[in-house]
């Protein structure tokens, strides 16, 4: 038991503190708020608050749980809405009313509800388990069989197990190795700040599929990789990382609200319960767990609101499945960090920032991947982080330290949000290291020519913004009409496919059959429209044609019809075009006559 | 009860700051009272307190206090203020007393001015259209009840009447329904306070307005205290009461400085441009403070007026705040000097609650694709102009002239309009089809066919004419994102 000294803001020293342990939590005052110790001297210990300190004083007492910080991982966890410290927010309602009070506990699982448990085949009482072991599981959602797994630390031989209808805490079975009896529950505790154990981690080949254009066919991220998407404020950081919430093909989403606006978690509260999720049409809260730490919540919690996050979706991946993990905003992380640091009086680094930044970044997305765990099972972990450079600037540190880690980076662009082109990613700047592992994938899925053509209509991309280049010193006039024509399909790639409406109920969603054809579709307005600049026809006339709008409007053409509307649009193309061939025969021989 | 000890054990006093030694068990953030020799009072808090000493801010100058006779008490509660409804129709100083000479009002609430964080989950989802009357807002930047948005102005720069202009009109819809002003003026003129004062008074408002007016000369120090002071009468009177609360903070750059005045004096590790490096959490503590709560009928809506140094939105404050707040109406020098009231530049507007508040049945079902239409087009505009700079006007392609012209009449019709000027909804509309009638048909991309052919007015289909009256589209887009 120890005795508060100093009180500065989240920042507390204590006396008397001697045996506690880096990082453990203890209970703060007399109201008893949470913290966490992250620096010991001598006897003292310096310790991170979760809440807000106001009202307390040198004198009260502190008291160590001996455990450092964790979270609690069972059924029951998927739909819910956490704090930074997995505190569930709608328990926290009931208790404190609409503003959140202080040294409040909630248990994170649900004790009450029951769930079905069903042991796995093959698991036979006696049998000697290891941690990571799957013991059987609980349907959890409609879709989603939830597995119950050996916790970290516990071996021997398991005994008691059996079917049956369970609350999450209480015990399914004993595990014993010699004189020690562990029972098990379905609830497991891990601590957050390191990454769980894994058999192996491989290679991602596979793209996580995202439904945004502008991702799957230009930027992918492969399932286990990490991006980030870094841009100034309005870019559509926010909608981006909702979208791919939204729409992803994971099985499991977790959305870190880090340091944002209370509103943005409240519209995916509202939203979400409300949404299918498009591969196994249950409502898309059924796949996913918020964690909530918004901008005006204490600040040391939205240090670990990010920690939080990724524990929970590594406890996913041990079963098996595919992860996909929001951040928004890594630099409300950042910043905790430095405001701590700051309070500890550190030697400060860039911008102020603590000189171990760049580190506790790499360690962080060095925690997604594409797992083998204990068990056998692959999963995965794909990180997303948004990123808030000041001023838009992004020499400042965060996103310095994020790209050299990331291998997608989907740079925003104010001027692109600020002419309402979105989603603003820059086809430009932005880049995917993920292309060649998962070259194979699209080859396979979408057809032999995806990635040729993806490869044209990038090389169509650079070449507009060049072209851009000289129109606006010379004018549009002065081009030649192959080049005209390259403008007008630039155009086409930009507004027709790269754009994207996110409000709109169908261009909101994209499968990637659909990109294939759109933009083969766009290539093969282009092939035609160089064979017809071959053949002497103005680009003028090409500029003007027709069907250009029936390509405009294919992004609006739903799923199920799409394949029949794009076949018709490319018959239409090839008919426009060979009655422009016609005309200019006929103007030809006339003027010869 | 804390048994209230006199300290005179001051040790240090330093800008805002005073450190008293021999402390015990100060509370962190507690309210301290400080008499001066002359047994003048004044209010301090806590910023840092240990066994042996407290570190206080005091809420006003520090002259006049000394080491010695100077003696400080602490009061073993944080910052509250009493609230009630009587305080509409008052005006206060920057600490929350009377300014306007008449006696203090019965509390019937007493609330900590930090105020509590709102729980995300009992949040209400904001959709409830504000109509503004001004073109620009209604049009392209709907404000909803709920949201906090700023303006990014500058000095010079008509932000007064802008603010002055929405409060004025936006509540004559809304006055049926127990509308109340908050207005917080940090660190504002003599000038500015006394005309927006005069503007509620002429307009009526005054009587449900509770205004809170820290002057430019008043210490920095309270511009700290002054927009947690407004909010949290906000706060009870929408909560407690069950008012929509629009909420003015003018100016935020004030306060900001305040900020750092204050980090400064701790001698704390500056962030960028000195500003400290919590300036976001700190300014979220008051923005967040903007919402509706489920199942309670009031609700806060903020406008934040800040001016960007030398124009600049990278700097800082601008930036801090475009990041937590809901979008932002940007005022734009060029529109200004060209004579254009309000000066508001689209392209750099933005309401990301836009999309909740607008559409069938809450504006009109062809609000979202026109508004997205009026944007690309005058990207295009400005695209157009710049080209015409370099090569001249006579050489711009026959698109890029009627560009040109769209601007032009976007600029001066449909961002322009009086002081005095109350547009509807449907009005705005209509000027927006107007000029989107400058445009040949095939050109308008971004508006559902359906609603074309229901409301635009030129090329081909110039003979149709608005208000007809058509099926609505049965796949009308939704209102909410």
């Amino acid at each position: 038991m120890g005795i508060i000294e100093r009180i500065s803001g989240p920042l507390v020293v204590a006396n008397d503190m001697l045996g506690s342990r880096m990082y453990d939590v203890v209970k703060v005052g007399k109201q008893g708020l949470i913290g966490e110790i992250i620096q010991l001297r001598g006897e003292k210990a310096v310790i991170q608050v979760y809440e807000d300190t106001t009202g307390m004083s040198p004198g009260e007492p502190v008291a160590s749980t001996g455990v450092p910080l964790s979270v609690e991982l069972g059924p029951g966890i998927l739909g819910n809405i956490y704090d930074g410290i997995q505190r569930p927010l709608e328990i926290l309602r009931e208790k404190t009313g609409a503003f959140i009070g202080k040294g409040v506990a909630a248990e994170a699982i649900d004790r009450k509800r029951r769930w079905k448990f069903v042991v796995e085949k093959g698991i036979k009482n006696g049998a000697l388990v290891k941690p990571g072991e799957i013991l059987g599981y609980v349907q959890e959602t409609g879709q989603l069989k939830h597995y119950i797994m050996v916790p970290a630390g516990v071996e021997g031989k398991i005994s008691g197990l059996k079917d049956g209808t369970f609350a999450a805490d209480q015990t399914i079975a004993k595990v014993t190795n010699g004189t020690r009896v562990t029972p098990l529950t379905m609830i497991q505790k891990r601590s957050v700040r390191k990454g769980s154990a894994y058999k192996n981690k491989f290679r991602s080949d596979e793209p996580l599929i995202t439904g945004q254009r502008v991702i799957d066919t230009f930027f992918p991220v492969a399932k286990g990789g990490s991006a980030a998407v870094p841009g100034p404020f309005g870019a559509g950081k926010t909608i981006i990382q909702q979208q791919i919430a939204k729409f992803s093909d994971a099985d499991i989403v977790l959305y870190v609200g880090c340091g944002e606006r209370g509103n943005e978690m409240t519209d995916v509260l509202v939203e979400f319960p409300e949404l299918m999720d498009p591969k196994t049409k249950r409502p898309l809260m059924e796949r996913t767990v918020l964690i909530a730490n918004t901008s005006n919540m204490p600040v040391a919690a939205r240090e670990a609101s990010i920690y939080t996050g990724i524990t929970i979706a590594e406890y996913f991946r041990d079963m098996g499945y595919n992860v996909a993990l929001m951040a928004d905003s890594t630099s409300r992380w950042a910043e905790a960090m430095r405001e701590i640091s700051a309070r500890l009086e550190e030697m400060p680094g860039e911008e102020g920032y603590p000189a171990y930044l760049p580190k506790r970044l790499a360690e962080y997305y060095e925690r997604s991947g594409k797992c083998e765990s204990l068990n056998g099972k692959i999963g995965s972990v794909t990180i997303i982080g948004a990123v808030s450079p000041a001023g838009g600037d992004l020499s400042e540190p965060v996103s310095q330290g994020t790209l050299r880690v990331v291998k997608a980076f989907w740079s925003l662009d104010a001027g692109l949000a600020s002419a309402r082109h979105f989603p603003s990613v820059n086809w430009l700047s932005s880049y995917s290291l993920y292309l060649d592992s998962i070259r194979d994938w699209y080859t396979k899925e979408v057809g032999d020519s995806f990635i040729s053509n993806r490869a044209s209509a990038m090389t169509l991309l650079q070449r507009e913004a060049e072209l851009k280049d000289i129109v606006q010193l010379v004018g549009a006039d002065a081009l030649p009409d192959s080049e005209k024509v390259i403008l007008e399909i630039g155009r086409m790639i930009r507004e027709d496919f790269l754009r994207q409406n996110a409000y709109d109920e169908v261009d909101t969603y994209t499968s990637i059959k659909k990109q294939g054809l759109m933009i083969g579709t766009i290539l093969h307005f282009k092939a035609n429209a160089d064979e017809a600049i071959k053949a002497q026809i103005e680009a003028d006339k090409i500029v003007k044609m027709k069907v250009r709008e029936q390509i405009a409007r294919l992004k609006e053409i739903n799923e199920a019809d799409y394949e029949k509307a794009d076949r018709k649009v490319r018959e239409d193309i090839d008919a426009e075009f060979r009655s422009l061939m016609k005309e200019y025969r006929a103007s030809q021989e006339i003027e010869k006559a | 009860m804390k048994f209230e000890i006199e300290y005179s054990t001051i040790e240090s006093v330093a800008g805002p700051l005073v450190v008293v030694g021999k402390v015990r068990n100060a509370q962190y953030n507690e309210v301290v009272r400080i008499r001066l020799p002359g047994g003048e009072m004044r209010l301090g808090q806590v910023l840092e307190t240990s066994d042996k000493l407290a570190v206080v801010q005091v809420f006003g100058p520090t002259d006049g206090i000394n080491v010695s006779e100077t003696s400080v008490s602490f009061l073993g509660e944080t910052f509250n203020i009493g609230v009630s409804e009587g305080m509409l129709g008052r005006v206060f100083n920057g600490q929350g007393r009377p300014r306007d000479g008449s006696a203090g009002v019965a509390a019937e609430e007493k609330r900590d001015i930090n105020g509590y964080p709102i729980n995300p989950a009992a949040r209400e989802k904001p959709s409830d259209f504000i109509e503004t009357g001004i073109s620009a807002i209604d049009g392209l930047d709907t404000l909803v009840r709920g949201q906090k948005l700023p303006i990014f102005s500058a000095s010079g720069l008509p932000h007064n009447e802008l603010s002055a202009q929405i409060t004025r009109q936006a509540n004559v819809k809304n006055s049926s329904e127990g509308f109340a002003i908050v207005f917080a003026g940090i660190g504002i003129t003599y000038d500015d306070a006394s005309y927006f004062i005069n503007e509620f008074k002429k307009t009526g408002a005054l009587k449900r307005t509770a205004a809170f007016i820290n002057l430019a000369g008043d210490p920095s120090i309270e511009r700290i205290l002054t927009p947690r002071l407004a909010l949290s009468t906000a706060e009870y009177l929408a909560y407690s009461r069950g008012m929509h609360v629009l909420v003015i903070l003018n100016d935020m750059t004030n306060y900001a400085e305040a900020l750092r005045e204050l980090s400064s004096a701790r001698e704390e590790v500056p962030g960028r441009r000195g500003y400290p490096g919590y300036m976001y959490t700190d300014l979220a503590s008051i923005y967040e403070r903007a919402g509706i709560i489920r199942g309670k009928r009031g609700s806060i809506t903020q406008l934040d007026v800040v001016t960007m140094p030398s124009d600049d939105v990278t700097h800082p404050i601008p930036d801090l705040t475009g990041y937590i707040t809901e979008g932002q109406i940007f005022l734009s020098r060029d529109l200004f000097n060209k004579g254009i009231y309000p000066p508001i530049q689209p392209l750099g507007s933005l309401s990301r609650l836009m999309a909740n508040g607008i559409g069938p049945g809450k504006t009109r079902e062809d609000h979202s694709g026109v508004a997205n239409q009026l944007y690309s087009t005058y990207a295009k505009a400005q695209d157009a102009k710049s080209l015409s700079a370099i090569v001249g006007a006579e050489a711009l392609s026959e698109s890029d002239k009627r560009y040109l012209r769209f601007g032009d009449e976007f600029e001066s019709r449909f961002i322009g309009q009086g002081f005095n000027q109350r547009r509807s909804i449907e009005e705005t509309l209509g000027v927006a089809w107007d000029i989107l009638a400058l445009l040949p048909e095939d050109e308008i991309t971004r508006v559902k066919k359906d609603y074309i052919a229901k409301y635009y007015k030129g090329g081909k289909k110039a003979g149709i004419k608005e208000g007809e009256k058509e099926e609505p589209d049965a796949k009308a887009k939704k209102g909410g994102k």
